[in-house]
């Protein structure tokens, strides 16, 4: 899809731009993850294009310098399909956003975008808050969990994010740790190959509003999948394993499906005239050409 | 001596009878007679049943209007005949099948020619199918008005032919013939007690019949749209649907989304990367388009929405015109940012501002809304090939970066997606190329669109972008000046109250009274110099098809200027000229 360069190194994605994230906080990891999977895969930044939604993990574009399209909250992956289907053969497009903003406001859009395999990567930044906001439960977080707007605990049950993502038919699904960058930035370089929808989870703690799930939290509990006898191609046990919460919570690839056709290669438009922003705008009709359209109401 | 060629027509009777494929049948066969052709079709919010009609109108010169009442009523149910029969006109006819019943005294003391015609038995014992009793009351008409049944065999055979190609096509054309021709013979038995006629003309095969979507999806592809996206909703899915039908002829990517949201959303994502990108729906989507629309303003997105109005507020009356709209789109998603809406008021101007739009979204950087309602989407109208020009659309990309720009550009160069500039547009690199990745964002932003709480860096981006409206401004159609501007009376409309306005200042002034008018194809930022011309006009009414006048508030707001009277209809039929005659009349105590 991307031409590979040489070239690329992790430098080329410093940028001056100071985080407003809080000391300690796991997105810091996440970048560090994603800057290493795009140099590795040899991807430049102008090459690859973020969206984003809003949050203090959808403002991680703007801390690493590449393309980006920072949207509305819940609607970062709308506007990821429409920069593929418009520009199908230009970029390696990754949306990057929360829990709330994925899995809560913009649950919908995650549904309908896995279900056509729209070549994209989605990342989850997953801290079972709503923190810029200053601490509110989200659709991740554990019932019990104490917040300002559950003051006597979380009366819901949390969203499973990966499993829904493979029911509505995503071909790729993974879950990272932001504790772990080098892991995290193999499983991101492995969706970006991908051919198709990946959804992405990366846990992280939120070291202000959620004192319970905490990196020490997850470092008792998290295990890798690719370290067990796990069949990736398998999308029921895929489905058992993205129910295991407790204990034991499973990293690594979940579940992959590469028979699907993307959507982009789908798209008849795209298959006969390429990319709409490759194509020459003023001279690629007639106007016989055109006026054959008026033919039929003759 | 008979009238010839000046005709109103309805086919009515239940959805999913026929009538509204023979009634768009007749008024394609019309047109190719070399007939103007106007036709408006009335339904309702379900796929079968119910009482629907088309009303179709002809003469020799272009129309812009429906008309009102009907020569000739085909009824095709029991219940056409009684919805329908008060709008025949005196000396009319009504047709319809001989096994209806319908007592004598629903004719009584009318001035009407009955016509209960034997149309099922001429489909069962001719065409050896009930289905071609529709086929045999077109016959009908065809008789009594003495025209040629040539028109009608052609559809005829494109219909069954195109639909099953071989044997079965042609065997079915040929029966339907058979029943129309029996038909026809029987109509004409009463030509000498019907007092209109008609008659082919030449140049039919000059002009098309379409209707407001169509042509906005014409000039979108002719303007260089190559992506749509959108979600089913009435009356707007038609221009999705006509891209649709066309994305492997020009290379349109078709994107059904899962909401109103997500297709403003993907329209941005696609414009962003520098497709030309439009969105289509009606009231109700665009409320939920709301939030991405300042998306688009803030990020300086150029793209296309249409918006078809139907009856609001909510789900409304979802079949049913209505201007109701203006204000919302006006002022639609929060804080301040510029937008351009066009209204167009004919198919020419649907067709017009369909590539128009295209070229203002990317000069200006910014949402380019097509304002249009139920009634423009639907009406089919006769025109010329020639006045849908695709070799007079020019491609304006405005402010766009070269990539042999960018290249130029050093190491250490930063493209600047919001640069500060005097006209308020900045110059504007597609994304990929290696010297001019940038983000830009909907939170408020620097030059370079990193995300600022700066106050000075605020006032500098809102002063840029506000400053386009004005910029945009000289670029914006003037209003349509018809007849006297300076008679007693200018109606001043927008949209599709324009054939409506035009035909009641006819209509006025034929009756010795001084009317002129004024028709608005773009609205914001308003045009220049309309004060001078809104004031040069003695008595300004303004004729709407909303409750509170909406467009007469928005000129008030803007220029001081007061419209001495609005005439508003908000039932959610369109306005018609008689309408505006009788309002006219009745409301207003000038020069009448």
């Amino acid at each position: 899809m991307v031409s590979e360069s040489a070239t690329v190194t992790i430098k080329d994605f410093n940028t001056d731009e100071r985080s407003t994230w809080c000391p300690g906080c796991g997105d810091f990891g996440i970048v560090v993850g994603l800057k290493r999977a795009l140099t590795e895969l040899g991807i430049g930044p102008h090459q690859v294009m973020f969206t984003s939604g809003i949050g203090c993990g959808s403002k991680l574009p703007h801390y690493m310098w590449a393309n980006e399209f920072n949207s509305l909250h819940g609607r970062p992956v709308p506007v990821a399909t429409g920069i593929r289907l418009a520009a199908p053969n230009k970029f390696t497009v990754i949306s990057v956003s929360g829990d709330g903003d994925s899995y809560g406001i913009g649950v919908g859009h995650l549904i309908h975008t896995a279900r056509r395999n729209v070549n994209m990567v989605q990342v989850v930044e997953n801290n079972q808050v709503y923190a810029l906001t200053k601490g509110q439960y989200s659709p991740t977080s554990q019932p019990g969990l104490v917040t300002t707007t559950s003051p006597e605990g979380s009366i819901e049950a949390a969203l499973n994010g990966l499993g829904t993502a493979i029911m509505a038919g995503a071909s790729f699904v993974a879950r990272g740790f932001s504790g772990d960058p080098r892991g995290m930035a193999d499983l991101l370089a492995r969706a970006i190959e991908h051919p198709g929808y990946a959804l992405v989870e990366i846990l992280q703690d939120c070291v202000i509003y959620n004192r319970l799930n905490t990196t020490k939290w997850y470092r008792e509990r998290i295990y890798d999948l690719q370290e067990e006898d796990h069949d990736t191609g398998d999308m029921r046990t895929a489905i058992d394993r993205s129910m295991e919460w407790g204990d034991r919570i499973p990293t690594g690839i979940l579940f992959q499906n590469t028979d699907r056709p993307t959507y982009e290669e789908q798209v008849p438009a795209i298959k006969a005239f390429g990319g709409a922003v490759d194509r020459d705008l003023a001279g690629e009709f007639s106007p016989d050409d055109f006026a054959r359209m008026l033919d039929d109401y003759a | 001596m008979p009238t010839i060629n000046n005709m109103i027509f309805q086919f009515a009777g239940a959805a999913g009878t026929g009538c509204d494929s023979q009634g768009s049948g007749w008024a394609r066969s019309m047109t190719r007679a070399g007939l103007w052709t106007f036709a408006n079709f009335d339904f309702e919010s379900r796929i079968r049943g119910g009482h629907i009609y088309y009303q179709i109108r002809v003469g020799e010169e272009p129309i812009e209007t429906h008309g009102e009442g009907a020569h000739v009523l085909l009824a095709f149910d029991e219940q056409a005949v009684r919805e329908r029969i008060d709008d025949i006109l005196p000396g009319g006819a009504v047709i319809f099948d001989e096994n209806y019943k319908l007592d004598d005294s629903l004719f009584e003391g009318r001035d009407l020619l009955v016509i209960r015609a034997p149309l099922v038995k001429f489909a069962n014992d001719i065409g050896g199918n009930k289905l071609m009793a529709n086929t045999a009351a077109v016959g009908v008409l065809v008789g009594i008005t003495n025209f040629s049944a040539d028109y009608i065999e052609r559809s005829l055979r494109e219909a069954f032919i195109g639909r099953y190609p071989g044997e079965r096509g042609e065997k079915l054309a040929a029966s339907n013939i058979e029943v129309l021709s029996a038909a026809v013979e029987y109509g004409s038995q009463f030509q000498d007690r019907f007092d209109f006629q008609l008659q082919a003309r030449p140049g039919g095969e000059n002009r098309i019949l379409i209707n407001g979507n169509t042509a906005i999806g014409m000039g979108a592809i002719g303007g260089g749209c190559r992506f749509i996206s959108g979600y089913p909703m009435t009356p707007a899915t038609t221009v999705l649907e006509f891209l649709a039908a066309h994305q492997d002829e020009y290379g349109i990517v078709i994107k059904q989304t899962e909401d109103e949201i997500a297709a403003l959303l993907t329209t941005i994502g696609a414009a962003h990367a520098g497709a030309r990108a439009m969105t289509s729906t009606s009231g109700g989507g665009f409320c939920l388009m709301t939030e991405a629309l300042g998306l688009a303003g803030t990020t300086e997105t150029g793209l296309v929405i249409v918006n078809a109005q139907r009856a609001g507020p909510s789900t409304g009356m979802p079949t049913r015109t209505e201007q109701g709209d203006l204000d919302f789109v006006l002022y639609a998603s929060h804080g301040e940012f510029p937008r351009l809406i066009l209204t167009p008021g004919s198919v020419e101007e649907c067709f017009r501002a369909g590539h128009r739009a295209f070229n203002l979204a990317e000069k200006y950087q910014t949402p380019v809304i097509i304002m249009t309602d139920l009634f423009q989407a639907f009406a089919l109208k006769t025109v010329d090939r020639a006045n849908l020009d695709f070799g007079n659309i020019t491609i304006d990309r405005g402010k766009l970066v070269s990539d042999e720009q960018l290249d130029a550009f050093g190491p250490d160069e930063m493209y600047a997606r919001h640069k500060l500039s005097d006209d308020g547009i900045s110059p504007r690199a597609l994304p990929g190329h290696p010297r001019g990745v940038y983000m830009t964002t909907g939170d408020e932003h620097t030059e370079r669109g990193f995300i600022t709480e700066s106050q000075s860096v605020r006032i500098q981006q809102m002063d840029k972008r506000m400053r386009k409206v004005d910029t945009a401004r000289p670029d914006m159609l003037p209003p349509e000046l018809y007849g006297d501007q300076d008679a007693d009376i200018t109606l001043v409309g927008w949209g599709s109250t324009r054939g409506p306005i035009r035909e009641a200042v006819d209509l006025l002034v034929a009756d010795r009274q001084s009317a002129g008018a004024i028709h608005f194809p773009e609205v914001w930022p308003l045009p220049e110099g309309i004060e001078e011309v809104l004031s040069a006009a003695r008595y300004l009414i303004g004729v709407e098809q909303n409750f509170s006048g909406q467009f007469a508030g928005i000129v008030r707001r803007a220029t001081g200027i007061n419209f001495h009277h609005r005439i508003l209809k908000y039932d959610s039929k369109q306005v018609t000229a008689g309408d505006i005659v009788a309002a006219v009349k009745e409301e207003v105590r000038v020069g009448v």
